[in-house]
């Protein structure tokens, strides 16, 4: 869990985390909005099903993979929020789709 | 169009070396992942300038992004590299909109470095992070841990972690693992030459003092545990309630690229990580790549400026744009700076050198989280006949992984090692295979069928 600091940097952008609004600043990446949103998880592991958040924000660890406007496997530490950007959680191996 | 230079990454050494570059005429084209350039140690400097948490330390890349932007280097912001040719120089991007090629007489890696892979029971937990990732989270969008957190680790990144943290009204509770004497380290030398690094040192430390950062020295046996969550950490000797748990345990060469296009690469025993093989301008063992900066060796950012200045003259020297007297005289001052950004490292080598323990972990911890392997199932591979990472894929999916063995590679092959009773060098590193990050097939569809139509 983060939270914001308005003073230092105010949150102008709001986006949807699991569909619920959160204001964050300009610049974050859609898995800074998660974390600042308090999701328990980002996502859950296609072998065991555990719960993961974001382990090193910089496009290595592959953790944050997320949902992000409809497109399953993103980094989401890699991809900066935009005004609207629906972000939602990973839930185990991708499923294929029609 | 082919340009003549094209520079991975826009981090010190790649901004450095672009600037350098323009400066004698070349055309470059450089490729970052980041929205804004700065790569790490200068992530999102221009929008955190006015954030007094990192202020200070982010004030030094001000000047060397503003050269950037107005050097006429064509800078591709949120682009990813994801397979180059060195033979042909072709270099194979993606971005938000779709896939391109780019083409290159000379091309600079300047990938930087990444956290060592810090291992340890309850890694996988929701709230355990690398220190780099909340830097990361304070400079791009102002956020900081809420609730308890612990800071466990050792170099220089925890005590700047410790001091911005605290400067933002969260200071956390530091768990030193630091295992090697001063003593030990001080005869590595260059305190000296590198004073100047080793007061900004010493004068963090005395800050983080100041703002009553709490530090716990000599910790050995972290664990986190917790349920859903990291909940609890836990040392030998002693325990503290934490919703956020940072780790660091210093940073090594990120090598992805480097290795998957078969450049020669040496075990470097002082920071236990491969690095590439260089002339002194950073010339590789390919004759169109050269590497600078971080990915070439952790050298530091300032030892990464002047190592991205000299690729930069090195490549204008090859392409003819710098005769060899001009080349010299342009030379002697970064070879300078670098000679004393760097005059310190083997003390700081030697005082932050790894544990044993992270290294190779204990069985029961988890080394590839992608693929959920433990340590334990690794060595019994290792017994069984996996000679290397490479061969490890085949035995237990290490390494294919969405990661493609960024994170395990490094435990891995350490711990091959000490199954098999051999040095870690005499263990060849994984080698990455392209796309070197995942792109959708609708991606690479959309290019094929662009590449279809008629030129409008």
């Amino acid at each position: 869990m983060f939270r914001a600091r308005p003073d230092a940097r105010p949150a102008t952008v709001e986006v949807l985390v699991e569909g619920v609004p959160v204001m964050v600043p300009q610049g974050a990446s859609a898995a800074a909005a998660v974390l600042l949103a308090g999701l328990p998880a980002i996502r859950e592991t296609p072998v065991t099903g555990s719960p993961r958040l974001p382990l090193c924000m910089m496009g290595v660890c592959f953790d944050c993979l997320a949902e992000i406007d409809g497109v399953p496997n993103r980094q989401a530490c890699m991809v900066p929020v935009a005004p609207g950007m629906r972000i939602a959680r990973q839930h185990g191996a991708r499923v294929a789709r029609p | 169009m082919t340009h003549d230079l094209a520079i991975i990454g826009a981090g010190p050494a790649g901004m450095a070396a672009a600037v350098e570059a323009r400066a004698h005429g070349l055309s470059v084209l450089v490729v970052d992942e980041n929205a804004a350039p700065g790569g790490q140690v200068f992530r999102a400097a221009e929008a955190a300038a006015g954030d007094p948490a990192v202020a200070p330390e982010l004030a030094p890349g001000l000047q060397l992004i503003a050269a950037f932007r107005a050097s006429g280097a064509d800078h591709r912001a949120a682009t990813t590299l994801w397979h180059l040719d060195p033979d042909d120089g072709l270099l194979s991007l993606s971005d938000a909109n779709g896939v391109a090629e780019a083409r290159a007489r000379r091309i600079l890696l300047a990938t930087g470095a990444l956290e060592r892979p810090v291992p340890i029971p309850g890694w996988t937990l929701p709230g355990v992070m690398t220190a780099g990732a909340a830097q990361i989270l304070l400079k791009s969008a102002g956020a900081v841990p809420a609730g308890a957190t612990v800071l466990a680790g050792q170099g220089p990144l925890v005590w700047l972690l410790a001091v911005q943290l605290a400067r933002a009204g969260a200071p956390p509770l530091v768990l030193e693992t630091r295992s090697t004497a001063i003593s030990v380290a001080l005869p590595r030398g260059g305190l000296w030459a590198g004073r100047r690094l080793l007061a900004k040192g010493l004068a963090l430390m005395a800050e983080a003092r100041r703002r009553g950062v709490r530090v716990v020295r000599g910790v050995r046996g972290l664990r986190a545990e917790g349920g859903s969550r990291v909940e609890r950490i836990v040392w030998y000797g002693g325990s503290a309630p934490c919703d956020t748990l940072l780790l660091h345990e210093g940073v090594i060469p990120q090598t992805h690229v480097s290795r998957a296009i078969g450049l020669d690469h040496a075990w470097d025993a002082a920071q236990a990580c491969w690095r590439p093989v260089l002339d002194g301008f950073g010339a590789s063992s390919h004759d169109r790549i050269a590497i600078a900066g971080d990915g070439a060796g952790i050298g530091g950012w300032e030892a990464a400026v002047a190592s991205g200045r000299l690729a930069g003259l090195d490549a204008a020297r090859r392409l003819d744009a710098l005769d060899r007297a001009g080349f010299a005289a342009r030379a002697a001052a970064p070879l300078a700076a670098r000679h004393a950004a760097l005059a310190l490292r083997p003390f700081l080598d030697a005082l932050y050198a790894p544990p044993a323990s992270v290294l190779a972990p204990p069985d029961d911890v988890i080394a590839c989280r992608c693929e959920e392997v433990t340590a334990g199932a690794i060595r019994a591979a290792a017994r069984l006949g996996a000679t290397g990472p490479n061969q490890m894929k085949a035995y237990l999916r290490c390494g294919m992984g969405p990661c493609q063995g960024r994170m395990c590679a490094p435990t891995v092959a350490a711990l091959i090692a000490e199954a098999r009773g051999v040095p870690p060098e005499a263990v060849a590193p994984l080698r990455p295979r392209a796309p070197y990050k995942p792109l959708t097939v609708g991606l690479l569809a959309g290019s094929a069928e662009s590449g279809q139509q008629p030129a409008q």
